[in-house]
């Protein structure tokens, strides 16, 4: 055999070989991804109507807690811009709603009614009653999961209109 | 087919068909280890049983252990535990092993450090010793999550959270990892594949490897005397034993080796019997849960200092330190400037540097156990500030070093 024929003969089963071992790390990627009933067991309907003023809800969406605070009048009228920017209301109540996992490392932080702001046993983080984080470590605000207003619930893992809103004016990064 | 003779003896029968006198000599035989080495050589011996006692157990456990996310805890805290007859003795053998061996980890390390076993040609047994230290790191991660109690739920969420890498907020890499939104039945089977099978495999294969980085080099000295083993060697066949530097490893040297394994493992079922507690962590014994997390999140004590890097800045500079305090050991043979494999005693300020690293992280590994708060954060800080300013200076003062 000459040279020649041995380079094709290398080139053409290094082509192959590549090819396999392109698809077997795409198979090996995808297999790790999370299974269609994870995927379809993403999605929470909460109940607000129930809900009372500055006491903390925490509700289970994705496996993770989620907190739901229906804020009292004063809090309302108290907002800054900030801190009402992040209100998702429905019907004519206001509330804060957020992953309730700290974004530091990921603890769950204690609603202190009396204070009405977050505390966070693990590091000392502490987050306003909207979910701002006012001491550090945690680097940013609590996270709002994607939600949909219908009637008096809140489905989370659906975008709705409010949502994309908040996502459009930066309030959610 | 080749010619066989008949053979007069199992040995011989092997012999022609498997080469174990070869392998034999090879191996033992006239595998050659300088004499003046003391019992901080024998840890890597230490390591290998330790490593074995992991294996056995570990099997023993795997027999009744269930990877489900609703059955993982009863399994280990009622079955094996209870009913199983001794399933106590491999549990508790295994955990212990699994925190003692990062004592002699660290300890062999620190050996290496100290009489600058990790230069001049024995770059490799370095680079290979510190892939196996990342690799027993993720076997015992991976094997803390498996009993499936509230640290290990816990540490699973926050070391998964890591790879989100910080302000990026990657977090379909963090989804991809764990196959869910948190912890559940995907990660709890995924990391019990990587303990039971994956990982151990490449331990494996990575001692292999830092064994036979051993063969070119050999082994360092007490005194970092540059030996000719072939003239040693010599001598020593030629039956002159008194007059040369080295001895084979069997089975001269291996009867020390033993002695040294025989008094370690009397310390090791010591804490078998009588304080195995130390290797369990009470916040464990309570299934994972997640809705609650625990009030004070730490990891074993043979990552706190690691951790207490991470725990000091704000998140991003957190996780820059935390990276940099994993990869950083593994740079060694190249910041140390100085050619001089000898003893840290003799180095000057090396020998300064060596000390305060070993102190540093003594005291970065209470704080970390400490709670983040008042002067423990300041300690902290400090300590981590010290451990990161040490490495940088480490080119520089090995560098100024006179060649001895």
């Amino acid at each position: 055999m000459n040279q020649t024929r041995r380079g094709f003969m290398g080139k053409a089963f290094g082509a192959v070989a590549g090819v396999g071992a392109v698809g077997a790390l795409y198979a090996m990627k995808k297999s790790w991804d999370p299974l269609p009933s994870v995927k379809a067991a993403g999605f929470t309907t909460i109940d607000v109507s129930a809900c009372v003023a500055n006491k903390l809800i925490v509700e289970k969406w994705r496996g993770k807690p989620i907190f739901v605070l229906k804020k009292t009048a004063e809090m309302v009228a108290s907002q800054n811009e900030e801190q009402a920017a992040r209100d998702i209301v429905v019907g004519d109540d206001h509330f804060m709603i957020a992953i309730g996992l700290c974004t530091h490392l990921g603890c769950i932080p204690a609603y202190r009614e009396d204070k009405k702001d977050f505390k966070c046993a693990c590091h000392g983080g502490e987050f306003d009653f909207a979910g701002i984080d006012t001491l550090a470590p945690p680097p940013s605000p609590l996270v709002i999961p994607p939600f949909k207003i219908t009637g008096n619930s809140v489905v989370l893992g659906e975008e709705g209109p409010e949502y994309k809103k908040m996502k459009e004016s930066g309030v959610i990064a | 087919m080749a010619h066989f003779e008949k053979a007069n003896s199992l040995n011989e029968w092997l012999d022609q068909r498997l080469a174990v006198n070869t392998l034999r000599r090879v191996l033992a035989k006239e595998y050659w280890i300088p004499k003046d080495i003391n019992f901080l050589w024998a840890m890597g011996m230490v390591l290998a049983v330790t490593f074995g006692i992991l294996l056995v157990s570990g099997i023993f456990l795997l027999m009744y252990y269930q990877p489900n996310v609703a059955t993982a805890f009863d399994s280990v805290n009622y079955t094996i535990m209870q009913e199983v007859e001794f399933g106590w003795l491999w549990r508790h053998v295994h955990a212990v092993a699994a925190s003692v061996v990062f004592l002699i980890i660290y300890i062999h390390m620190f050996t290496g450090i100290y009489y600058g076993s990790y230069k001049k040609g024995r770059e490799m047994i370095w680079i290979s010793g510190m892939l196996l230290f990342v690799a027993f790191s993720a076997e015992a991660f991976s094997g803390y999550m498996l009993p499936w109690g509230q640290m290990s739920y816990w540490a699973g969420m926050v070391i998964t959270n890591l790879f989100s890498l910080g302000s990026l907020e990657v977090n379909s890499l963090v989804e991809w990892i764990r196959g869910d939104y948190v912890p559940a039945q995907a990660f709890l089977d995924r990391f019990f594949m990587l303990h039971v099978l994956l990982i151990p495999l490449a331990i494996l294969a990575l001692i292999g490897i830092h064994f036979g980085a051993l063969r070119i080099p050999h082994v360092n000295n007490q005194k970092g005397e540059e030996i000719d083993f072939k003239v040693e060697a010599e001598k020593y066949k030629a039956g002159n034993k008194a007059a040369s530097k080295v001895i084979a490893f069997a089975n001269d040297f291996m009867s020390k080796d033993m002695f040294v394994v025989a008094v370690y493992l009397l310390f090791f079922f010591y804490l078998v019997f009588w304080h195995f507690n130390f290797a369990m962590d009470p916040v464990n014994f309570d299934p994972a849960d997640g809705l609650v997390t625990p009030a004070h999140i730490y990891p074993e004590w043979y990552f706190l200092w690691s951790y207490e890097i991470l725990r000091p800045f704000s998140k991003d500079i957190g996780l820059i330190a935390f990276g940099f305090a994993q990869v950083i050991f593994f740079l060694l043979p190249f910041l140390d400037r100085s050619p001089n494999a000898v003893p840290a005693s003799r180095r000057g300020a090396f020998m300064l540097w060596f000390w305060i690293m070993v102190v540093d992280m003594i005291v970065l590994t209470a704080m970390g156990k400490l709670p983040p708060e008042g002067i423990f954060s300041t300690i902290g800080l400090v300590a981590a500030v010290v451990f990161i300013a040490l490495w940088v200076a480490l080119p520089f003062i090995t560098k100024l070093e006179k060649k001895c």
